[in-house]
């Protein structure tokens, strides 16, 4: 199994790399496109502002190879932000994997949304073993809306998309590598898809 | 629905946990990456660590500290204490801590929350506030409390928001050790003006602080240390009192 972490300056990648180590896998940090091509998975971390990261994605000319990965590619964060169409924070386009777009809570709520809330109609095999209504580690200021590549549902000031997969390509709002054990789980199952 | 969080805070001094730990089970108590696995088992949400060390070399030993819990425990945590500047937040974050904590650096120099906001994102930068209620009038305190400033709690609250902290941890140095309770009044005023999660700290002595300071106090968060070191009040147990009286939390 050779498993990637995309380093492309984006984020506490650290956390991650560890989550992976605590279930025996040695994740490479890198932003090599040979190294990200020859993975068998591959994950696309991102922490941090949105237009900052899309530029510092395109400066490595990563903007280009990630979405015509054909392996599996899980999005974390803002990792899955990038990979919508767009978003709101900093009006920037993305990477356009996922045919939705991204908007920020109003202020009816608490922004950033930081904590630990539940998932729920729960449809892919990243899920499974988890059960419906589990905890995540959830901290974010914008959403993915509902969509039908929505796989698993949130409920904060709305129901959201807080995971996306088209094809190949996963995407989590919230932190597994900091959700506790339901959070491994589902790491684990993403080695396994 | 977002859940309620309860965070047990550390103190550390050259990368191990100062002021009485009482733990069972535990063979070195003295481990603050031992202890922040027995919190992360036990449920607690978050960690918070306070760096009391006092010189630099220690301060290398606290971020080999942070790496180590970083590889080991799966829930995230905060570092606070002596930060300063972008590049003792940078080594921080790279050492793997989820959010840092600034306290006086940030009122001897407000702007340095604007610019570790733009930096890092603001999701991972804390606001710590000690303030205590004189004559009425709640008054900031820095260094450890030990300073009185010319800020009041609410307008330093307001501004460190509009400077781009994530979140707020308020301590009211008039509850803090007394075990009577948090300042729930303060809390909720906070919590009405602000647009930022609030942490509650410093009172807690019983399970009915805890619901009082989420149900009237308004908190997105409650902090708490000997309660916790102690075994006073057990993680668990707390969770499901909270959850008896209709506060919601992760079981």
């Amino acid at each position: 199994m050779k498993l990637v972490i995309i380093d492309y300056g984006a984020g506490n990648i650290k956390s991650i790399q560890f989550a992976f180590k605590r279930l025996g896998i040695d994740a490479m940090l890198t932003n090599n496109p040979e190294e990200i091509l020859n993975a068998d998975k591959v994950i696309f971390p991102g922490v941090g502002e949105a237009s900052n990261a899309m530029m510092m994605l395109k400066e490595s000319q990563l903007d280009k190879l990630i979405p015509k990965l054909k392996q599996p590619v899980l999005g974390i964060c803002l990792g899955m932000q990038l990979l919508c169409k767009h978003t709101e924070e900093g009006d920037t386009s993305g990477l356009g994997v996922f045919n939705v777009n991204i908007k920020r809570f109003s202020n009816k709520v608490k922004v950033p949304q930081m904590g630990w809330n539940t998932i729920r109609d729960l449809k892919s095999d990243l899920f499974s073993g988890i059960k419906n209504n589990e905890y995540m580690y959830l901290v974010h200021s914008y959403y993915a809306e509902q969509c039908k590549e929505t796989i698993a549902t949130t409920n904060y000031e709305t129901n959201y998309a807080s995971a996306l997969q088209h094809e190949n390509f996963y995407g989590v709002q919230f932190h597994p590598e900091k959700s506790s054990i339901a959070g491994e789980k589902i790491l684990k199952n993403f080695l396994t898809l | 629905m977002l859940a309620k969080r309860i965070i047990p805070c550390l103190d550390i001094k050259n990368g191990r946990t100062v002021k009485g730990v009482n733990f069972v089970n535990l063979i070195d108590a003295g481990n603050p990456v031992e202890l922040a696995k027995q919190y992360a088992l036990a449920g607690a949400d978050e960690l918070v660590f306070l760096d009391i060390s006092a010189t630099l070399e220690n301060r290398s030993t606290t971020l080999n500290m942070v790496l180590h819990v970083a590889e080991q425990v799966n829930i995230p945590f905060t570092v606070g204490g002596g930060i300063s500047s972008i590049a003792d937040v940078d080594a921080l974050l790279k050492c793997g801590a989820d959010k840092i904590s600034i306290n006086s650096s940030a009122i001897q120099r407000p702007e340095l929350i604007n610019e570790l906001s733009n930096k890092f994102g603001n999701q991972c930068i804390v606001v710590a506030i000690d303030a205590k209620q004189i004559e009425g009038k709640w008054i900031v305190h820095m260094a450890g409390g030990t300073i009185p400033t010319k800020l009041k709690l609410f307008d330093w609250a307001k501004e460190v928001e509009q400077r781009g902290a994530g979140e707020i941890l308020f301590t009211s140095m008039n509850n803090d050790g007394t075990k009577n309770g948090f300042a729930n009044d303060a809390l909720a005023k906070l919590s009405a003006s602000l647009n930022i999660p609030i942490i509650a700290s410093g009172g807690a002595g019983t399970i009915q602080h805890f619901v009082e300071t989420f149900a009237l106090g308004k908190a997105d968060a409650a902090l708490a240390a000997s309660v916790f070191h102690f075994g006073e009040i057990p993680i668990s147990e707390l969770k499901k009192e909270l959850r008896n009286n209709n506060i919601e939390v992760r079981l």
